[in-house]
Protein backbone atom coordinates (compact mmCIF):
# COMPACT_ATOMS: atom_id res chain seq x y z
CA UNK A 1 0.00 0.00 0.00
CA UNK A 2 3.00 2.42 0.89
CA UNK A 3 4.12 1.60 -2.79
CA UNK A 4 0.91 2.91 -4.06
CA UNK A 5 0.67 5.96 -2.56
CA UNK A 6 4.02 7.84 -3.75
CA UNK A 7 2.88 7.08 -7.58
CA UNK A 8 -0.21 8.50 -6.80
CA UNK A 9 0.99 11.29 -5.27
CA UNK A 10 3.76 12.21 -7.94
CA UNK A 11 1.84 13.22 -10.59
CA UNK A 12 0.56 15.66 -8.72
CA UNK A 13 3.33 18.05 -8.77
CA UNK A 14 3.68 18.32 -12.06
CA UNK A 15 0.60 20.52 -13.19
CA UNK A 16 1.46 23.60 -11.37
CA UNK A 17 4.95 24.05 -13.27
CA UNK A 18 3.76 22.45 -16.87
CA UNK A 19 1.20 25.00 -16.30
CA UNK A 20 2.99 27.53 -15.50
CA UNK A 21 5.41 27.08 -18.25
CA UNK A 22 2.27 26.95 -20.43
CA UNK A 23 1.58 30.79 -19.52
CA UNK A 24 5.22 31.71 -20.24
CA UNK A 25 5.04 29.75 -23.57
CA UNK A 26 2.02 30.61 -24.92
CA UNK A 27 3.02 34.03 -25.50
CA UNK A 28 6.05 33.56 -27.65
CA UNK A 29 4.38 31.34 -30.00
CA UNK A 30 1.35 33.44 -29.92
CA UNK A 31 3.46 36.32 -31.14
CA UNK A 32 6.16 34.51 -33.15
CA UNK A 33 3.84 32.20 -35.31
CA UNK A 34 1.80 35.22 -36.93
CA UNK A 35 5.11 36.56 -37.35
CA UNK A 36 7.19 33.79 -39.16
CA UNK A 37 3.52 33.54 -41.18
CA UNK A 38 3.77 37.01 -42.07
CA UNK A 39 7.11 37.28 -42.82
CA UNK A 40 7.30 34.05 -44.90
CA UNK A 41 3.77 35.28 -46.96
CA UNK A 42 5.67 38.56 -47.46
CA UNK A 43 8.92 37.38 -48.55
CA UNK A 44 7.14 34.88 -51.44
CA UNK A 45 4.10 36.33 -52.48
CA UNK A 46 3.57 40.11 -51.13
CA UNK A 47 6.81 41.45 -52.14
CA UNK A 48 6.80 39.69 -56.02
CA UNK A 49 2.92 40.86 -56.35
CA UNK A 50 4.15 44.63 -55.15
CA UNK A 51 7.55 44.88 -57.50
CA UNK A 52 5.08 44.36 -60.48
CA UNK A 53 2.69 47.22 -59.58
CA UNK A 54 5.82 49.41 -58.86
CA UNK A 55 8.18 48.14 -62.24
CA UNK A 56 4.37 48.81 -64.06
CA UNK A 57 4.33 52.32 -62.30
CA UNK A 58 7.39 53.17 -62.17
CA UNK A 59 7.42 56.13 -64.72
CA UNK A 60 4.19 57.31 -63.43
CA UNK A 61 0.60 56.67 -65.32
CA UNK A 62 1.02 58.30 -68.49
CA UNK A 63 3.47 55.73 -68.92
CA UNK A 64 1.88 52.68 -68.16
CA UNK A 65 -1.16 53.49 -70.37
CA UNK A 66 0.81 54.13 -73.59
CA UNK A 67 1.53 50.80 -73.41
CA UNK A 68 -1.70 50.32 -74.75
CA UNK A 69 -1.02 51.77 -77.68
CA UNK A 70 0.98 48.69 -78.59
CA UNK A 71 -0.73 46.60 -81.37
CA UNK A 72 0.74 43.51 -80.22
CA UNK A 73 -0.35 43.85 -76.85
CA UNK A 74 -3.77 44.87 -77.76
CA UNK A 75 -3.84 41.90 -79.87
CA UNK A 76 -2.34 39.60 -77.80
CA UNK A 77 -5.52 40.56 -75.40
CA UNK A 78 -8.15 40.53 -77.69
CA UNK A 79 -6.95 36.57 -78.46
CA UNK A 80 -6.53 36.33 -74.90
CA UNK A 81 -10.60 37.29 -74.39
CA UNK A 82 -11.65 35.34 -77.31
CA UNK A 83 -10.14 32.02 -76.06
CA UNK A 84 -11.70 32.54 -72.58
CA UNK A 85 -15.39 33.66 -74.10
CA UNK A 86 -15.38 30.42 -75.89
CA UNK A 87 -13.30 28.54 -73.36
CA UNK A 88 -15.79 29.10 -70.21
CA UNK A 89 -19.08 29.19 -71.69
CA UNK A 90 -18.00 25.22 -72.75
CA UNK A 91 -17.23 24.25 -69.41
CA UNK A 92 -19.89 25.75 -67.66
CA UNK A 93 -22.02 23.65 -69.65
CA UNK A 94 -20.17 20.73 -68.64
CA UNK A 95 -19.38 20.90 -65.51
CA UNK A 96 -23.05 21.71 -64.78
CA UNK A 97 -23.87 18.47 -66.84
CA UNK A 98 -21.03 16.52 -64.88
CA UNK A 99 -22.14 17.90 -61.12
CA UNK A 100 -26.17 16.86 -62.06
CA UNK A 101 -25.11 13.80 -63.76
CA UNK A 102 -22.40 12.64 -61.25
CA UNK A 103 -23.94 14.19 -58.03
CA UNK A 104 -27.60 12.61 -57.87
CA UNK A 105 -26.10 8.86 -58.06
CA UNK A 106 -23.85 6.19 -56.32
CA UNK A 107 -22.65 3.92 -58.53
CA UNK A 108 -19.39 1.68 -58.78
CA UNK A 109 -16.37 4.20 -60.15
CA UNK A 110 -17.50 7.51 -58.79
CA UNK A 111 -14.33 7.93 -56.99
CA UNK A 112 -12.40 7.07 -59.91
CA UNK A 113 -14.90 9.18 -62.52
CA UNK A 114 -14.08 12.28 -60.17
CA UNK A 115 -10.40 11.69 -60.48
CA UNK A 116 -10.24 11.17 -63.90
CA UNK A 117 -11.94 14.62 -63.88
CA UNK A 118 -9.31 15.86 -61.61
CA UNK A 119 -6.49 14.81 -64.25
CA UNK A 120 -5.83 18.41 -65.65
CA UNK A 121 -5.05 20.08 -62.35
CA UNK A 122 -1.79 17.12 -61.89
CA UNK A 123 -0.74 17.10 -65.48
CA UNK A 124 1.68 19.09 -66.76
CA UNK A 125 0.23 22.00 -68.61
CA UNK A 126 2.80 21.27 -71.32
CA UNK A 127 1.78 17.82 -71.24
CA UNK A 128 -1.29 18.99 -72.27
CA UNK A 129 -0.25 20.89 -74.72
CA UNK A 130 1.91 18.02 -76.19
CA UNK A 131 -0.79 15.87 -76.35
CA UNK A 132 -2.98 18.12 -78.68
CA UNK A 133 0.05 18.55 -80.69
CA UNK A 134 -0.08 14.49 -81.27
CA UNK A 135 -3.64 14.42 -81.76
CA UNK A 136 -4.06 17.54 -84.24
CA UNK A 137 -0.59 18.39 -85.50
CA UNK A 138 -0.99 17.97 -89.96
CA UNK A 139 2.84 16.24 -89.81
CA UNK A 140 2.64 14.22 -86.71
CA UNK A 141 -0.80 14.71 -85.44
CA UNK A 142 -3.24 11.28 -85.42
CA UNK A 143 -5.89 13.09 -87.01
CA UNK A 144 -3.40 15.39 -89.05
CA UNK A 145 -4.17 14.08 -92.42
CA UNK A 146 -8.40 14.21 -91.33
CA UNK A 147 -7.73 18.38 -90.48
CA UNK A 148 -5.94 18.96 -93.37
CA UNK A 149 -7.90 16.88 -95.40
CA UNK A 150 -10.71 19.40 -94.00
CA UNK A 151 -8.85 22.65 -94.42
CA UNK A 152 -8.62 23.20 -90.69
CA UNK A 153 -5.91 24.42 -88.85
CA UNK A 154 -5.49 23.86 -84.96
CA UNK A 155 -2.30 23.78 -84.01
CA UNK A 156 -0.59 27.12 -84.15
CA UNK A 157 -3.87 28.65 -84.32
CA UNK A 158 -6.87 29.79 -82.54
CA UNK A 159 -8.91 26.43 -82.32
CA UNK A 160 -5.77 25.04 -80.52
CA UNK A 161 -5.64 27.28 -78.07
CA UNK A 162 -8.90 27.03 -76.80
CA UNK A 163 -8.58 23.35 -76.93
CA UNK A 164 -5.68 23.87 -74.44
CA UNK A 165 -7.90 26.56 -72.35
CA UNK A 166 -10.90 24.20 -72.20
CA UNK A 167 -8.81 21.04 -71.03
CA UNK A 168 -7.07 22.71 -68.40
CA UNK A 169 -9.77 24.86 -66.92
CA UNK A 170 -12.65 22.40 -66.87
CA UNK A 171 -12.58 20.43 -63.67
CA UNK A 172 -13.15 23.81 -61.53
CA UNK A 173 -17.05 24.02 -62.30
CA UNK A 174 -17.79 20.26 -61.16
CA UNK A 175 -15.50 20.43 -58.34
CA UNK A 176 -17.16 23.44 -57.03
CA UNK A 177 -20.73 22.36 -57.79
CA UNK A 178 -21.02 18.58 -57.00
CA UNK A 179 -20.12 18.64 -53.20
CA UNK A 180 -22.71 20.73 -53.17
CA UNK A 181 -25.66 19.23 -54.46
CA UNK A 182 -24.13 15.96 -52.75
CA UNK A 183 -24.82 17.69 -49.51
CA UNK A 184 -28.70 19.11 -50.43
CA UNK A 185 -30.24 15.68 -51.31
CA UNK A 186 -33.00 15.41 -53.93
CA UNK A 187 -36.34 16.42 -52.12
CA UNK A 188 -36.81 19.35 -53.55
CA UNK A 189 -36.42 18.42 -57.07
CA UNK A 190 -38.81 15.41 -56.40
CA UNK A 191 -41.54 17.74 -55.08
CA UNK A 192 -41.00 19.73 -58.31
CA UNK A 193 -41.42 16.74 -60.69
CA UNK A 194 -44.35 15.42 -58.67
CA UNK A 195 -46.14 18.66 -59.17
CA UNK A 196 -45.33 18.05 -63.22
CA UNK A 197 -42.51 19.66 -63.81
CA UNK A 198 -40.37 18.73 -66.78
CA UNK A 199 -36.67 17.88 -66.19
CA UNK A 200 -35.52 20.88 -67.91
CA UNK A 201 -38.02 23.13 -65.33
CA UNK A 202 -36.32 21.11 -62.46
CA UNK A 203 -32.65 21.70 -63.71
CA UNK A 204 -33.49 25.35 -64.68
CA UNK A 205 -35.83 26.59 -61.58
CA UNK A 206 -35.14 24.13 -58.86
CA UNK A 207 -30.94 22.81 -58.85
CA UNK A 208 -29.84 25.79 -60.43
CA UNK A 209 -30.84 28.24 -58.10
CA UNK A 210 -29.91 26.18 -55.29
CA UNK A 211 -26.25 25.92 -56.32
CA UNK A 212 -26.07 29.31 -58.21
CA UNK A 213 -23.43 30.14 -55.44
CA UNK A 214 -20.95 27.61 -56.11
CA UNK A 215 -21.31 27.42 -59.87
CA UNK A 216 -20.46 31.84 -59.67
CA UNK A 217 -17.74 30.36 -57.64
CA UNK A 218 -16.52 27.93 -60.21
CA UNK A 219 -17.57 30.29 -62.73
CA UNK A 220 -14.96 33.06 -61.39
CA UNK A 221 -12.03 30.34 -60.64
CA UNK A 222 -12.52 28.95 -64.56
CA UNK A 223 -12.17 32.36 -65.44
CA UNK A 224 -8.91 33.71 -63.56
CA UNK A 225 -7.39 30.37 -65.00
CA UNK A 226 -8.28 30.39 -68.54
CA UNK A 227 -7.33 34.26 -68.51
CA UNK A 228 -3.41 33.43 -67.47
CA UNK A 229 -3.28 29.82 -69.16
CA UNK A 230 0.31 29.71 -70.22
CA UNK A 231 2.19 26.13 -70.47
CA UNK A 232 -0.46 24.51 -72.64
CA UNK A 233 -1.15 27.62 -74.98
CA UNK A 234 2.26 28.13 -75.06
CA UNK A 235 2.85 24.55 -76.72
CA UNK A 236 0.30 24.97 -79.26
CA UNK A 237 0.34 28.34 -80.42
CA UNK A 238 3.74 29.03 -81.68
CA UNK A 239 4.08 32.05 -80.08
CA UNK A 240 3.58 33.87 -83.10
CA UNK A 241 3.15 37.88 -82.77
CA UNK A 242 -0.10 40.02 -83.53
CA UNK A 243 -1.48 36.09 -84.69
CA UNK A 244 -1.49 33.67 -81.82
CA UNK A 245 0.30 34.93 -78.90
CA UNK A 246 -2.39 35.24 -75.95
CA UNK A 247 -1.56 38.00 -73.32
CA UNK A 248 0.72 36.05 -70.91
CA UNK A 249 2.94 34.37 -73.64
CA UNK A 250 3.47 38.05 -74.88
CA UNK A 251 4.42 38.96 -71.12
CA UNK A 252 7.16 36.55 -71.48
CA UNK A 253 8.21 37.32 -74.73
CA UNK A 254 8.08 40.99 -74.00
CA UNK A 255 10.42 40.02 -71.22
CA UNK A 256 12.92 38.36 -72.66
CA UNK A 257 12.91 40.78 -75.78
CA UNK A 258 14.08 43.45 -73.08
CA UNK A 259 10.84 45.27 -73.67
CA UNK A 260 10.96 45.76 -69.73
CA UNK A 261 8.07 47.96 -69.76
CA UNK A 262 5.69 46.47 -71.99
CA UNK A 263 5.85 43.34 -70.28
CA UNK A 264 5.37 44.59 -66.84
CA UNK A 265 2.06 46.90 -67.90
CA UNK A 266 0.99 43.43 -69.38
CA UNK A 267 1.46 41.86 -66.24
CA UNK A 268 -0.32 44.36 -64.57
CA UNK A 269 -3.32 43.76 -66.50
CA UNK A 270 -3.76 40.27 -65.68
CA UNK A 271 -2.47 40.78 -62.15
CA UNK A 272 -5.55 43.48 -61.76
CA UNK A 273 -8.28 40.78 -62.98
CA UNK A 274 -6.45 38.27 -60.75
CA UNK A 275 -7.09 40.56 -57.69
CA UNK A 276 -10.40 41.28 -58.63
CA UNK A 277 -11.43 37.90 -59.08
CA UNK A 278 -9.80 37.07 -55.35
CA UNK A 279 -11.71 40.20 -54.29
CA UNK A 280 -14.87 38.22 -55.94
CA UNK A 281 -14.11 34.91 -54.78
CA UNK A 282 -14.07 36.09 -51.41
CA UNK A 283 -17.22 37.65 -51.65
CA UNK A 284 -18.91 34.74 -53.04
CA UNK A 285 -17.44 32.45 -50.36
CA UNK A 286 -19.36 34.62 -47.61
CA UNK A 287 -22.10 34.59 -49.11
CA UNK A 288 -22.23 30.71 -49.65
CA UNK A 289 -21.12 30.65 -45.90
CA UNK A 290 -24.24 32.92 -45.04
CA UNK A 291 -26.23 30.17 -47.06
CA UNK A 292 -24.96 26.98 -45.84
CA UNK A 293 -25.72 28.36 -41.70
CA UNK A 294 -28.88 29.25 -43.47
CA UNK A 295 -29.84 25.95 -44.26
CA UNK A 296 -28.39 24.53 -41.25
CA UNK A 297 -30.95 26.63 -38.83
CA UNK A 298 -34.30 24.64 -39.44
CA UNK A 299 -32.61 21.75 -38.93
CA UNK A 300 -31.27 22.84 -35.49
CA UNK A 301 -34.36 24.36 -34.26
CA UNK B 1 -38.28 -3.01 -39.18
CA UNK B 2 -40.35 0.07 -41.18
CA UNK B 3 -36.98 2.71 -41.49
CA UNK B 4 -34.80 0.11 -43.53
CA UNK B 5 -36.64 -0.59 -46.50
CA UNK B 6 -36.89 3.79 -46.19
CA UNK B 7 -33.44 4.25 -46.09
CA UNK B 8 -32.63 1.70 -48.49
CA UNK B 9 -35.08 2.96 -51.45
CA UNK B 10 -33.96 5.46 -53.59
CA UNK B 11 -36.47 7.30 -56.06
CA UNK B 12 -36.92 5.54 -59.40
CA UNK B 13 -37.22 8.91 -61.23
CA UNK B 14 -34.12 10.46 -59.85
CA UNK B 15 -32.54 9.22 -62.38
CA UNK B 16 -32.25 12.22 -64.82
CA UNK B 17 -32.83 12.27 -68.32
CA UNK B 18 -29.38 11.09 -70.01
CA UNK B 19 -28.59 14.12 -71.28
CA UNK B 20 -26.03 15.08 -68.72
CA UNK B 21 -24.46 11.87 -69.11
CA UNK B 22 -24.47 12.16 -72.79
CA UNK B 23 -22.66 15.56 -72.52
CA UNK B 24 -20.07 14.70 -69.87
CA UNK B 25 -19.05 11.57 -71.70
CA UNK B 26 -18.92 13.02 -75.01
CA UNK B 27 -17.01 16.07 -73.62
CA UNK B 28 -14.66 13.92 -71.78
CA UNK B 29 -14.28 11.62 -74.26
CA UNK B 30 -13.61 14.69 -77.07
CA UNK B 31 -11.73 16.78 -74.59
CA UNK B 32 -9.55 14.53 -72.45
CA UNK B 33 -9.49 10.97 -73.86
CA UNK B 34 -8.67 11.47 -77.10
CA UNK B 35 -5.46 13.57 -76.66
CA UNK B 36 -4.54 10.87 -73.84
CA UNK B 37 -4.90 8.36 -76.36
CA UNK B 38 -2.97 9.93 -78.66
CA UNK B 39 -0.12 10.46 -76.91
CA UNK B 40 -0.41 6.74 -75.48
CA UNK B 41 -0.82 5.66 -78.60
CA UNK B 42 2.33 7.76 -80.51
CA UNK B 43 4.45 6.62 -77.03
CA UNK B 44 3.84 2.62 -77.85
CA UNK B 45 4.74 3.01 -81.35
CA UNK B 46 8.41 4.08 -79.65
CA UNK B 47 8.66 0.59 -78.28
CA UNK B 48 9.94 -0.73 -74.93
CA UNK B 49 13.57 -0.75 -75.89
CA UNK B 50 13.69 3.11 -77.55
CA UNK B 51 11.14 4.41 -74.92
CA UNK B 52 13.25 3.65 -72.17
CA UNK B 53 16.80 5.02 -73.95
CA UNK B 54 14.86 7.89 -74.90
CA UNK B 55 13.73 8.26 -70.93
CA UNK B 56 17.08 8.10 -69.58
CA UNK B 57 19.28 9.92 -71.91
CA UNK B 58 21.63 11.74 -69.80
CA UNK B 59 20.18 14.97 -70.63
CA UNK B 60 16.56 14.02 -69.74
CA UNK B 61 17.88 12.46 -66.38
CA UNK B 62 19.87 15.81 -65.43
CA UNK B 63 16.18 17.46 -65.72
CA UNK B 64 14.40 14.67 -63.74
CA UNK B 65 17.00 15.56 -61.00
CA UNK B 66 15.83 19.31 -61.14
CA UNK B 67 12.31 19.28 -61.37
CA UNK B 68 11.80 16.30 -59.23
CA UNK B 69 14.83 17.18 -56.89
CA UNK B 70 13.93 20.94 -56.23
CA UNK B 71 10.35 20.26 -56.36
CA UNK B 72 10.72 18.33 -53.42
CA UNK B 73 12.77 21.23 -51.42
CA UNK B 74 9.74 23.29 -52.16
CA UNK B 75 7.35 21.13 -50.80
CA UNK B 76 9.46 19.85 -47.96
CA UNK B 77 9.82 23.99 -47.00
CA UNK B 78 5.76 24.10 -47.48
CA UNK B 79 5.24 21.54 -45.41
CA UNK B 80 6.62 23.33 -42.47
CA UNK B 81 6.02 26.68 -43.29
CA UNK B 82 2.74 25.89 -44.50
CA UNK B 83 2.06 24.42 -41.21
CA UNK B 84 2.68 27.64 -39.37
CA UNK B 85 0.42 29.74 -41.62
CA UNK B 86 -2.42 27.50 -41.37
CA UNK B 87 -1.83 27.68 -37.59
CA UNK B 88 -1.75 31.56 -37.18
CA UNK B 89 -4.69 31.47 -39.40
CA UNK B 90 -6.73 29.59 -37.33
CA UNK B 91 -5.40 29.42 -33.73
CA UNK B 92 -4.03 33.08 -33.09
CA UNK B 93 -5.85 36.68 -33.75
CA UNK B 94 -2.96 39.36 -35.18
CA UNK B 95 -4.02 42.84 -36.80
CA UNK B 96 -3.63 41.65 -40.79
CA UNK B 97 -4.79 38.51 -40.50
CA UNK B 98 -7.64 38.51 -43.29
CA UNK B 99 -5.07 40.39 -45.22
CA UNK B 100 -2.72 37.33 -45.06
CA UNK B 101 -5.94 34.31 -45.49
CA UNK B 102 -6.22 36.74 -48.85
CA UNK B 103 -2.47 36.49 -49.93
CA UNK B 104 -2.94 32.88 -49.88
CA UNK B 105 -4.83 32.33 -52.49
CA UNK B 106 -2.77 34.70 -55.23
CA UNK B 107 -0.96 32.39 -56.44
CA UNK B 108 -3.98 30.31 -57.20
CA UNK B 109 -5.44 33.70 -58.82
CA UNK B 110 -2.01 35.03 -60.21
CA UNK B 111 -1.55 33.69 -64.19
CA UNK B 112 1.83 31.88 -63.63
CA UNK B 113 3.96 34.02 -66.43
CA UNK B 114 3.01 37.05 -64.03
CA UNK B 115 4.40 35.32 -61.05
CA UNK B 116 7.03 34.65 -63.05
CA UNK B 117 7.97 37.90 -64.23
CA UNK B 118 7.66 38.98 -60.20
CA UNK B 119 9.76 36.63 -58.86
CA UNK B 120 12.45 37.13 -61.33
CA UNK B 121 12.25 41.03 -60.70
CA UNK B 122 12.84 40.54 -56.92
CA UNK B 123 15.21 38.33 -57.17
CA UNK B 124 17.66 39.13 -59.89
CA UNK B 125 20.96 40.30 -58.73
CA UNK B 126 19.43 43.77 -58.90
CA UNK B 127 16.21 43.28 -57.42
CA UNK B 128 14.73 44.05 -54.13
CA UNK B 129 15.46 40.65 -51.92
CA UNK B 130 18.19 39.26 -55.18
CA UNK B 131 20.68 42.39 -54.51
CA UNK B 132 20.90 41.84 -50.67
CA UNK B 133 21.53 38.37 -50.82
CA UNK B 134 23.85 38.27 -53.54
CA UNK B 135 25.70 41.15 -51.44
CA UNK B 136 25.89 39.36 -47.94
CA UNK B 137 26.05 35.87 -49.47
CA UNK B 138 27.12 35.88 -52.92
CA UNK B 139 23.34 33.83 -53.61
CA UNK B 140 22.59 34.14 -57.23
CA UNK B 141 18.50 33.18 -56.84
CA UNK B 142 17.06 34.06 -60.58
CA UNK B 143 18.51 32.53 -63.05
CA UNK B 144 20.17 29.85 -60.74
CA UNK B 145 18.33 26.63 -59.00
CA UNK B 146 17.72 28.77 -56.12
CA UNK B 147 15.06 30.83 -58.59
CA UNK B 148 13.55 27.45 -59.71
CA UNK B 149 13.09 26.44 -56.15
CA UNK B 150 11.61 30.03 -54.84
CA UNK B 151 8.91 29.58 -58.07
CA UNK B 152 8.09 25.97 -56.93
CA UNK B 153 7.63 27.56 -53.71
CA UNK B 154 5.23 30.18 -54.26
CA UNK B 155 2.85 28.04 -56.59
CA UNK B 156 2.80 25.60 -53.88
CA UNK B 157 2.36 27.02 -51.10
CA UNK B 158 -1.81 27.25 -50.93
CA UNK B 159 -1.60 23.29 -51.44
CA UNK B 160 -0.70 22.96 -47.34
CA UNK B 161 -2.50 25.80 -46.33
CA UNK B 162 -5.45 25.36 -47.65
CA UNK B 163 -5.34 21.58 -46.96
CA UNK B 164 -4.51 21.60 -43.10
CA UNK B 165 -6.79 24.76 -42.23
CA UNK B 166 -10.17 22.74 -42.16
CA UNK B 167 -8.37 19.76 -40.26
CA UNK B 168 -7.41 22.34 -38.27
CA UNK B 169 -10.44 24.46 -37.35
CA UNK B 170 -12.50 20.87 -36.62
CA UNK B 171 -9.85 19.44 -34.02
CA UNK B 172 -11.50 19.11 -30.68
CA UNK B 173 -9.82 21.32 -28.12
CA UNK B 174 -10.91 18.92 -25.57
CA UNK B 175 -8.07 16.25 -26.43
CA UNK B 176 -5.51 19.10 -26.07
CA UNK B 177 -6.86 20.13 -22.75
CA UNK B 178 -6.96 16.57 -21.43
CA UNK B 179 -3.47 16.52 -22.18
CA UNK B 180 -2.54 19.46 -20.98
CA UNK B 181 -4.30 18.22 -17.91
CA UNK B 182 -2.90 14.95 -17.60
CA UNK B 183 0.68 17.49 -17.52
CA UNK B 184 1.76 17.37 -21.03
CA UNK B 185 3.76 20.84 -22.05
CA UNK B 186 2.11 22.92 -24.68
CA UNK B 187 5.11 21.23 -26.82
CA UNK B 188 4.21 18.07 -25.77
CA UNK B 189 0.66 18.11 -27.04
CA UNK B 190 1.59 19.82 -30.13
CA UNK B 191 3.80 17.46 -31.01
CA UNK B 192 1.93 14.26 -29.95
CA UNK B 193 -1.61 14.78 -29.49
CA UNK B 194 -2.00 17.51 -32.35
CA UNK B 195 0.39 17.16 -35.25
CA UNK B 196 -0.85 13.25 -35.89
CA UNK B 197 -4.04 14.44 -36.01
CA UNK B 198 -2.79 17.00 -39.10
CA UNK B 199 -0.21 14.91 -40.38
CA UNK B 200 -2.77 12.82 -43.48
CA UNK B 201 -4.11 16.83 -44.28
CA UNK B 202 -0.15 18.05 -44.20
CA UNK B 203 1.03 14.96 -46.29
CA UNK B 204 -1.66 15.50 -48.54
CA UNK B 205 -1.45 19.12 -48.59
CA UNK B 206 2.50 18.54 -49.42
CA UNK B 207 1.64 15.99 -52.04
CA UNK B 208 -0.67 18.13 -54.13
CA UNK B 209 2.24 20.84 -54.22
CA UNK B 210 4.64 18.08 -55.28
CA UNK B 211 2.54 17.73 -58.36
CA UNK B 212 1.91 20.60 -59.31
CA UNK B 213 5.86 22.18 -59.11
CA UNK B 214 6.80 19.06 -60.69
CA UNK B 215 4.59 19.75 -64.07
CA UNK B 216 4.98 23.70 -63.54
CA UNK B 217 6.05 25.91 -66.98
CA UNK B 218 5.03 29.38 -67.19
CA UNK B 219 6.78 30.67 -63.55
CA UNK B 220 9.63 28.50 -63.34
CA UNK B 221 10.85 29.13 -67.39
CA UNK B 222 10.91 32.60 -66.28
CA UNK B 223 13.21 32.33 -63.62
CA UNK B 224 15.61 29.44 -64.84
CA UNK B 225 18.48 30.40 -66.98
CA UNK B 226 17.30 27.11 -69.00
CA UNK B 227 20.70 25.31 -69.54
CA UNK B 228 20.64 21.68 -69.78
CA UNK B 229 22.57 19.57 -66.24
CA UNK B 230 21.75 22.80 -64.52
CA UNK B 231 18.52 24.32 -63.91
CA UNK B 232 16.63 23.37 -66.85
CA UNK B 233 13.01 21.40 -66.21
CA UNK B 234 11.55 18.55 -67.86
CA UNK B 235 8.59 21.18 -69.26
CA UNK B 236 11.08 23.20 -70.78
CA UNK B 237 13.04 20.06 -72.08
CA UNK B 238 9.82 19.07 -73.87
CA UNK B 239 9.09 22.58 -75.49
CA UNK B 240 12.98 22.19 -76.21
CA UNK B 241 12.31 18.45 -77.78
CA UNK B 242 8.93 20.00 -79.87
CA UNK B 243 10.77 22.99 -81.66
CA UNK B 244 13.84 20.69 -82.66
CA UNK B 245 10.82 18.69 -84.39
CA UNK B 246 11.97 16.08 -82.05
CA UNK B 247 8.50 14.46 -81.69
CA UNK B 248 9.56 10.60 -80.36
CA UNK B 249 11.64 12.76 -77.22
CA UNK B 250 9.14 14.77 -76.70
CA UNK B 251 6.50 12.07 -76.85
CA UNK B 252 8.52 9.41 -74.25
CA UNK B 253 9.80 12.37 -72.30
CA UNK B 254 6.26 13.55 -71.79
CA UNK B 255 4.90 10.22 -70.97
CA UNK B 256 7.21 9.75 -68.00
CA UNK B 257 5.45 13.34 -66.55
CA UNK B 258 1.75 11.34 -67.18
CA UNK B 259 2.80 8.47 -65.51
CA UNK B 260 4.09 10.36 -62.63
CA UNK B 261 0.67 12.83 -62.77
CA UNK B 262 -1.36 9.47 -62.73
CA UNK B 263 0.66 8.24 -59.93
CA UNK B 264 0.95 10.89 -57.81
CA UNK B 265 -3.02 11.43 -58.01
CA UNK B 266 -3.39 8.03 -56.71
CA UNK B 267 -1.38 8.52 -54.04
CA UNK B 268 -2.61 12.13 -52.97
CA UNK B 269 -6.47 9.89 -53.08
CA UNK B 270 -5.39 7.13 -50.99
CA UNK B 271 -4.41 10.38 -48.35
CA UNK B 272 -7.65 12.00 -48.45
CA UNK B 273 -9.07 8.26 -48.06
CA UNK B 274 -6.47 8.15 -45.04
CA UNK B 275 -7.42 11.77 -43.48
CA UNK B 276 -10.89 10.71 -43.77
CA UNK B 277 -10.42 7.37 -41.77
CA UNK B 278 -8.42 9.37 -39.25
CA UNK B 279 -11.05 12.23 -38.71
CA UNK B 280 -14.13 10.01 -38.70
CA UNK B 281 -12.03 7.88 -35.54
CA UNK B 282 -11.64 11.27 -33.56
CA UNK B 283 -15.36 12.74 -34.05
Amino acid sequence: MSIVVPTLETPRPTPTPAKRSRRQGLDLPAILIPLIACLYVGVVILLPALSVVASAFAKGVGPFLENFQSHELLSALRLTLFATAVAVPCNVIFGLAAATAIARREFRGKALLLSVIDLPFSISPVVVGLMLVLLYSPTHGLLGGVIESLGWKIIFSWPGIVLATIIVTFPFMAREVIPLLEEEGWEQEEAARTLGATNWQVFWKVTLPSVRWAALYGLILTTARALGEFGAVAVVSGNIEGLTQTLPLFVEDAYKNYQTELAFGAAMVLGGVAIVSLLLKILVEQVLEQDKKASRMPLDG
Amino acid sequence: MTPAPLRRWRPPSLSLPSWPWRITWTYLGLILFLPLGAMLLRAAEVGPVGFWEMATTPEALATYRVSFGLALVASVINGVFGLVVAWALVRCRFPGQRVLDALIDLPFALPTAVAGLALTAVYSTNGWLGQPLNEAFGLKVAFAAPGVTVAMVFISLPFVVRTVEPVLRSLEREQEEASWCLGASPLQTTVRVVLPQLLPAILGGVAQGYSRAVGEYGSVVMISSNVPFKDLITPTLIIQKLEEYDFEAATVIGSVMLIFSLFSLLVINLLQVWGQRYQGDSA
